[in-house]
């Protein structure tokens, strides 16, 4: 087993722990943060496909690493743009979550879950 | 075994051990530190992938800006802890969501454990290329030569992402200063830090940013430093945030992707393509370009961290 | 397909328009966005028709060519650098974009006016820079001919839509916003894997390269799934649909029609980019049936609970849910079992066009819908009595929309309808001709059910809150007329539709294939619609009434039944188990049939 075959078995895992969270866990927060650890697997696992593309002197490919970079400043943006969205949420209803009821005031139609 | 795949497997261990204590965590807050720990860690993932530049790129913008921002939220959300655990869903759901998370990783590490070998890579092609933009950091080769379009579509995306948070601001503070005015102690602990680090971490972020070109380092990683030592100066009240509807601050956020924008066109319409670098002056302009996109970067990172106006634009 | 590394001299000479076409909306929110107050919403005006143009010129010159325009991004080819494609699909799209966008631009100018004495507002500024950053990832998406600038793309995509939901700051909508935001997002993990795979695999991410390459390997039918079904959480295909209603009917109306019209349409772009040019042959017919059942699940659940809303915008929204099920309908229909390929022929042509035709008459619903909110205060569909003769354009905007999706002759839908007919007849798969009518049906019942409520004479009480604006009801009517004669355009010079499918679509046959759809749609509005039809004034015997009564009442407990199924699918996790179903079923299917082989 390589190096690159741990981690890229890590990676899987932590992509299955990130979905399980994303799925699970009741507050928005949380599901941001399963968010950013699916997001961190899947970008380990591009940098195990770089380190297996080793070629030409360097160490690993230089394509998926830049994929990478661009990548993790994409979820950072991503993570702010929820994140801004959660506290206005809480701010402008008292509450932080995704289901409906708790947000519906009397008269208002249930819109969602 | 040898000494350093035992090594390899702890260290991946022990990240799995932080991400499942993230999921599982019971406070949320504490969750986040958990994930911020990770981060720390998996930039020691990247080293050991050799892929430095992205190790600094995650230490940075993953594990550091990505962990102010949550974890200001949890300490925010403090409150809604309690109420949020009562919809948890039923052990029957949580079961069979884990079971089909479990089967989706098993599906990943087994294609991945069977890609094929040798693994076709594009390293040659990149090396061959390098002299067209005479740069030697072969990341930022690709960054800014071989995919310059990804790289200005994100600046673009980085904006549209400021517009979004703005846009969350309540109506009578548009245009207005982002998060509380801070204060901070002026004999403090974090004035002081404030005061200490920041000359250090200005120095240490364009040197990073500069050295791009060559070594390990780049645009985007000096200029999560920058953003940090610029919300660090605004956490310690030492400067207050800037009015959001400031003609300068919205001219410096356009830079970036603008001077990318024009340096492109021109490629258009005096060179052989959209975003081809003539070959005299391709170092140069990618120099400028990247000038341009640190000062954008700095700006952008640091007000998605602090948010919406929330006070009106008067200090 | 063309050849692996066009030479730049193969570029052709309208090129640069692609470029141009991603570059002028991106100046323009950039330039909006510097300038600030006013010139937000000039610079926007001044981009749209600038867009447009540019969008024709595309057009056009793909005609003359006759064959797909290619760019070479920083003179770079493929596998290292990045290639723009223009074919006949990305051309038509971005047509349509531009004029729907242009539509939308005009609409808008009169609900998000700066208040006088402010120098800029939140609302007005938001929506102008997100509106041309729509316009600039949609393009993009049409063009790109590599699997990660469609990433950048499609993350631009959401990153503009999801504050277009949140744009009034309700805590509903906050809410709604919230939820389709981390939902893409796992759709977009979901992609990069994929793409993650692919690479590993192969090396390149250009679509043209991956075509030629492709082998049915684990990695490949991993990647598949995965960025399969994270395109459709995006698109919000049944069972992913959860986020969609929320945020369709709680967004502002400009913003909705931009949201239902375009917006869903590019990840639904994606997915045709994915299966028919990057891998044609690995699908294999048992996932394409698996897509197409989904689809159709997707326009029986839509329809039935579109009916049994109170609000307008609700209706409206469900029924974008159960439109978007019938774009999946082409995927089995273009499965040519001889090579065991996704062939581009008459099928894909009708999806294009299903698509197409949607776009327009959906922002012309979405428009008159929000006229009629403004106008009434409410858009209750039991209290619209009378709003006919108040808002008569309005009203005439929505009918038209409507008619021209349940697809009356002349109208794309139509022309979609009948390719897909004619592919489902010559494949021999009659249950999805079966499908396609009933979703005809299915959409001419909530139409007819909001047009008698509409036309229903109101009393006293109708009166209008607000004074609605010409320019807005024109928007939407144009649109609406847009879409109601889009079967008359030259389209076989842009898609591969089989001679002789274009038939004359005035004549008497073709008119009356509207009047099946119409006349089940009424029998299914009785029967499902909780507002049902208001009652008639002719005296009928009250043995029939009885009997209707009865029927009705077992109806409107299917139909409640099946609310309720959906407010369940809704729910969080719910929602994320079965997206992860049907990631393994779509595995599952796609190994099946390489098994076969």
């Amino acid at each position: 087993m390589s190096i690159a075959s741990v981690f890229a078995l890590c990676a899987a895992a932590a992509v299955g722990l990130g979905l399980y969270g994303l799925l699970v866990s009741p507050q928005p927060l949380r599901k941001i943060l399963a968010f950013n650890l699916l997001g961190s697997g899947v970008f380990v696992l591009f940098g195990v496909v770089a380190r297996r593309g080793a070629a030409a002197g360097f160490a690993s490919d230089p394509v998926p690493q830049a994929l990478v970079i661009t990548g993790i400043v994409v979820a950072f943006s991503a993570t702010a743009l929820a994140v801004a969205l959660l506290l206005r949420l809480f701010q402008a209803s008292g509450s932080a979550t995704l289901a409906a009821h708790s947000s519906a005031r009397a008269g208002r139609d249930p819109t969602g879950t | 075994m040898t000494f350093a795949l035992a090594l390899h497997i702890a260290l991946a261990g022990m990240m799995l051990g932080l991400a499942a204590w993230t999921i599982a965590a019971r406070e949320t807050f504490a969750a986040v530190v958990g994930f911020v720990v990770y981060g720390l860690f998996l930039a020691l993932v990247w080293v050991r992938l050799d892929a430095v530049d992205v190790a600094l790129a995650e230490a940075a913008i993953g594990g550091g800006l990505n962990g102010v921002l949550l974890l200001g939220a949890a300490a925010r959300l403090r409150a809604t802890e309690t109420p949020a655990d009562a919809e948890r869903p039923r052990a029957g759901l949580r079961l069979l969501a884990a079971l089909l998370s479990a089967t989706v990783a098993a599906a990943l590490a087994a294609a991945v454990l069977q890609l094929p070998e040798p693994a076709p890579t594009l390293a040659p092609a990149a090396a061959a290329n390098a002299a067209a933009t005479g740069l030697a950091n072969p990341v930022t080769n690709v960054l800014m030569g071989f995919r310059a379009m990804d790289t200005m579509l994100e600046k673009v995306v980085l904006l549209l992402a400021v517009v979004g948070v703005w846009s969350l601001a309540p109506d009578h503070f548009w245009g207005g200063r982002p998060g509380a005015r801070h204060e901070a102690d002026p004999q403090g602990t974090l004035a002081f830090l404030a005061r200490v680090l920041t000359p250090f971490g200005i120095v240490v972020g364009i040197y990073l940013a500069w050295t791009g070109a060559s070594h390990p380092g780049g645009a985007f990683q000096g200029a999560t430093i920058l953003a940090a030592m610029w919300l660090l100066i605004m956490m310690a009240g030492l400067a207050d945030a800037p009015p959001t509807n400031a003609r300068r601050l919205r001219l410096m956020l356009i830079a970036g992707p603008g001077v990318f924008l024009l340096v492109g066109l021109g490629g258009l319409a005096f060179g052989e393509a959209f975003l081809a670098y003539p070959a005299a002056y391709a170092k140069p302009l990618i120099l400028a370009i990247e000038a341009a996109m640190v000062l954008t970067l700095a700006i952008t990172l640091a007000l998605l961290v602090a948010g919406p106006p929330e006070r009106g634009a008067a200090p | 397909m063309q050849d692996p590394a066009p030479a730049l001299e193969a570029v052709t000479a309208g090129a640069f328009l692609l470029v141009l076409a991603i570059v002028i909306p991106v100046a323009g929110a950039l330039a909006a966005f510097a300038a600030g107050g006013r010139w937000v919403e000039r610079i926007a005006l001044t981009t749209l028709p600038l867009g447009l143009a540019i969008a024709g010129a595309i057009a056009i010159a793909l005609w003359r060519a006759g064959a797909p325009i290619v760019y070479l991004l920083g003179a770079w080819a493929p596998p290292l650098g990045v290639a723009l494609r223009a074919d006949g699909l990305s051309a038509l799209m971005m047509a349509i974009t531009a004029v729907v966008i242009c539509g939308v631009g005009v609409f808008a100018c009169a609900d998000f006016r700066i208040p006088a004495g402010a120098t800029e507002a939140r609302a007005p500024f938001a929506f102008w820079i997100l509106l041309l950053a729509i316009w600039a990832a949609l393009n993009m998406v049409f063009v790109a001919g590599d699997l990660f600038t469609l990433y950048v793309a499609l993350e631009l995509l959401t990153f503009a839509a999801v504050p277009l939901v949140s744009l009034d700051g309700r805590a509903e909508t906050l809410q709604a916003a919230l939820r389709y935001l981390i939902f893409a997002l796992l759709g977009s993990a979901f992609y990069l894997v994929g793409s993650a795979l692919l690479y590993g695999a192969y090396g390149t991410l250009d679509i043209v390269l991956l075509s030629h390459q492709l082998r049915a390997q684990p990695a490949t039918l991993v990647a598949a799934a995965l960025m399969t079904v994270g395109l459709l959480a995006k698109t919000a295909l049944f069972p992913l649909h959860l986020w969609l209603p929320p945020a369709h009917a709680g967004a502002p109306a400009a913003c909705s029609a931009v949201l239902s019209a375009l917006v869903v349409k590019g990840s639904f772009f994606i997915v045709v980019r994915l299966w028919f040019d990057a891998m044609p042959g690995l699908p294999g017919s048992a996932a394409a049936q698996l897509l197409a059942a989904l689809g159709a699940a997707a326009i029986v659940l839509g329809s039935i609970v579109a009916l049994r809303q109170d609000r307008l915008k609700l209706l409206v929204a469900y029924s974008t849910l159960a439109q978007i099920g019938y774009l999946f309908l082409m995927f089995p229909l273009a499965f040519d079992p001889a090579t065991a390929r996704l062939a581009g022929g008459g099928a894909l042509a009708g999806g294009l066009l299903q698509a197409i035709s949607h776009a327009t008459a959906k922002a012309a619903m979405f428009m008159s819908t929000g006229l009629i909110y403004a106008a009434l205060g409410h858009d209750r569909i039991s209290g619209l009595a009378g709003v006919a003769r108040a808002l008569p354009l309005s009203v005439l905007a929505f009918a038209l929309g409507g008619v021209a999706l349940i697809g009356l002759p002349a109208s794309g839908a139509y022309l979609a309808k009948s390719l897909l007919l004619q592919a489902a007849g010559d494949s021999g798969q009659w249950w999805w001709a079966v499908v396609i009518q009933a979703g005809g049906m299915f959409t001419a019942s909530y139409w007819l059910l909001v047009l008698v409520h509409a036309l229903a004479r109101g009393d006293a009480s109708t009166a209008l809150r607000a004074r609605v604006s010409r320019l807005q009801e024109a928007a939407a009517l144009a649109l609406a007329l847009c879409s109601l004669l889009l079967g008359l355009f030259p389209w076989d010079a842009y898609l591969a539709i089989p001679a002789g499918a274009a038939s004359n679509p005035l004549t008497l046959e073709a008119l009356s294939s509207v009047l099946w759809p119409i006349a089940g749609g009424a029998v299914l509005a009785t029967l499902l619609g909780r507002s049902g039809l208001p009652p008639a004034r002719v005296r009928v015997e009250n043995f029939f009434v009885a009997v209707i009564s009865s029927v009705r009442r077992g109806a409107l407990v299917l139909s409640g039944t099946i609310e309720r199924l959906d407010g369940a699918l809704r729910q969080w996790p719910v929602a994320g188990i079965s997206l992860l179903v049907i990631a393994i079923l779509l595995g599952a299917a796609m190994q099946a049939a390489q098994s076969l082989d």
